[in-house]
């Protein structure tokens, strides 16, 4: 390999790390209060509401159910409206937020749907406020399951980071493309893969140590 | 008893489940009087309705008619903040511990504290106290996954007691747990209403859990109190046909009616007497006296409240005369009868 190629490789790493952190922090500042709201709002829960519940539920439905290359091309022009360009690693983040939300959302929603109900109404029975019961109860007995959540959201987050690649976004997706694809240097695009594949078993590893570490039950 | 020392006063209390336009009746028309520093059970089958009357204690489950009078306050009609405040004042124990799984025991004790806005110097203070009070205070840097059943149960019952509660409602708190530990529990609730003077209301399936330590009984069947009581009384003479059932020995498997007589035809009684009337050897003495004999198909004693109290099932002789001559006998030996094969 030349040595401009390990160059760009290694640049590439820190793209997709840098796609991946911002993308997956922006989804859950974004889809964990969605999720909240969704888990609230059901059926026999704290806040229910049926309106809220079936707006947001089919949003985040609709969101989910494009595929995310459609969703790429689809937000040009809402990413070049946000930070003024629709081609680099910031632009990137965009879609790549928007695309996880839904994911976040539901993956929350799950996750604090395992809290035992006793647990909540324990919680009544001592005389705690809704907005209490969220975030000392239901939300810290929900911390592992979140944690797990969390690990499969970012490996998505970094998966998607490389098909954003297609449209000009950075990262070892573009890398692999460019270098790999289009001028055929199988070596370029396996090695890439291979990043790619290391830094989601490490994502996915990391989640599962951390969520056993926190879990004490 | 005044209604100046009662804590709960339920009025013609209804609750109405509706699902998908069919309606389940869960209450009917329950009244209830509940004293202060007495251990108050209500006991029914399951499904009767019992763990439902309970919610409306603590207005977990809200009423469709009546009232729940708590120290002469309606908690139908309290908002909801001042039914929060209220709530911190009845507390709860329940059969699953419904404590948290990520949090130590002290941080599980301190909770109710912190609801109540103690400062947290107070609150740990507050909760070790607590925790020496079920016996568990070397246990407070540990997570209740560590612990057994028994234990659990013991951090929910320090929990329960750290915002100092007027009454303790308790929701089939031992029966997920093994007959010593059981034992162990009901003791300590015992213990708790003695010397806090705390008013304790227990929910039950188990007429033994009833006999041990509660005061007086309600029996739930089918949404409706059929019988409030003393518990001596209701072991002796019970009025209700779900009152007999729960007081008869448990029935042993394989055999439906366990205390069939020899013939189909006979007749079958329940004798009931305590353990100070029990001096006498009243079978004996029948057949001395009259010359009848019975046949016992069951005998055991067992405690109630605190008195040895003994049941005996027999089987009547066949002759219809020799069978008044026997009751009559043990009637004027002030013994309780109840017809079982009735």
């Amino acid at each position: 390999m030349d040595p401009y190629i390990k160059e760009a490789i290694l640049k590439g790493i820190i793209e997709t790390i840098q796609m991946t952190f911002f993308g997956a922090l922006f989804a859950y500042l974004i889809g964990l209060p969605l999720g909240v709201i969704l888990y609230l709002s059901a059926k026999g829960h704290l806040f229910e509401n049926r309106i809220v519940n079936a707006v947001v539920g089919v949003i985040v439905n609709v969101c989910r159910s494009l595929p995310f290359l459609i969703l790429l091309v689809l937000l040009i022009p809402f990413t070049r409206f946000l930070v003024g360009s629709s081609i680099g690693t910031t632009a990137t983040i965009v879609p790549l937020t928007v695309g996880a939300i839904p994911i976040v959302a539901r993956m929350v929603e799950s996750s604090l749907n395992e809290v035992p109900p006793g647990i909540i109404e324990a919680a009544q029975s001592m005389g705690a406020g809704p907005v209490f019961i969220v975030f000392h109860f239901i939300i810290p007995e929900a911390v592992p399951s979140l944690m797990l959540g969390a690990a499969i959201n970012i490996a998505t987050v970094l998966g998607y980071s490389a098909m954003a690649g297609v449209i000009g976004g950075g990262g070892l997706g573009a890398i692999a493309l460019q270098y790999g694809y289009y001028r055929y240097e199988k070596t370029v695009l396996w090695v890439t893969v291979a990043l790619l594949v290391v830094m989601v078993m490490l994502v996915q590893e990391a989640g599962v140590g951390l969520s056993k570490r926190l879990r004490r039950s | 008893m005044q209604s100046d020392n009662m804590v709960y006063e339920l009025k013609n209390v209804t609750k109405i489940y509706r699902n998908e336009g069919k309606e389940f009746t869960a209450l009917k028309n329950v009244d209830l009087d509940i004293y202060e520093g007495e251990i108050f059970g209500i006991i029914g089958m399951s499904g009767a309705g019992k763990s439902t009357l309970v919610r409306t204690l603590n207005r977990l489950e809200d009423i469709n008619e009546g009232q729940v009078n708590f120290f002469g306050q309606d908690i139908g009609r309290l908002k909801s903040k001042d039914l929060r405040k209220i709530r911190q004042s009845i507390s709860m124990i329940f059969q699953s511990f419904n404590l948290l799984n990520q949090k130590t025991v002290l941080e599980n004790v301190m909770l109710p504290l912190r609801i109540a806005g103690m400062n947290r110097n107070d609150r740990v203070k507050k909760a070790v106290e607590m925790l020496k009070v079920v016996g568990l205070e070397d246990k407070k840097d540990s997570y209740p996954a560590r612990l057994s059943g028994g234990q659990k149960q013991r951090v929910a019952i320090a929990r329960a007691l750290a915002g100092d509660p007027k009454v303790l409602l308790s929701d089939e708190a031992t029966s997920a747990l093994d007959p010593k530990i059981t034992e162990e529990i009901l003791e300590l609730l015992k213990e708790i209403n003695r010397t806090r003077k705390l008013t304790i209301v227990i929910i039950t399936h188990e007429m033994s859990v009833v006999e041990k330590i509660c005061d007086r009984v309600a029996i739930i069947d089918e949404g409706k109190a059929s019988e409030v009581g003393n518990v001596s009384d209701i072991f002796t003479n019970p009025k209700s046909t779900a009152g007999r059932r729960l007081v008869l020995p448990d029935n042993q498997e394989g055999r439906i009616n366990p205390f069939e007589g020899s013939d189909p035809e006979s007749r079958v009684i329940r004798i009931a007497f305590d353990g100070l009337s029990a001096n006498e050897p009243f079978i004996s003495n029948l057949v001395e006296d009259t010359g009848r004999k019975v046949n016992i198909l069951s005998a055991n004693t067992r405690s109630v409240g605190g008195i040895g109290y003994g049941q005996m099932v027999v089987e009547l002789p066949k002759d219809r005369n020799d069978q008044d001559i026997v009751l009559d006998y043990f009637r004027e030996k002030g013994l309780s009868i109840l017809e079982v094969s009735a």
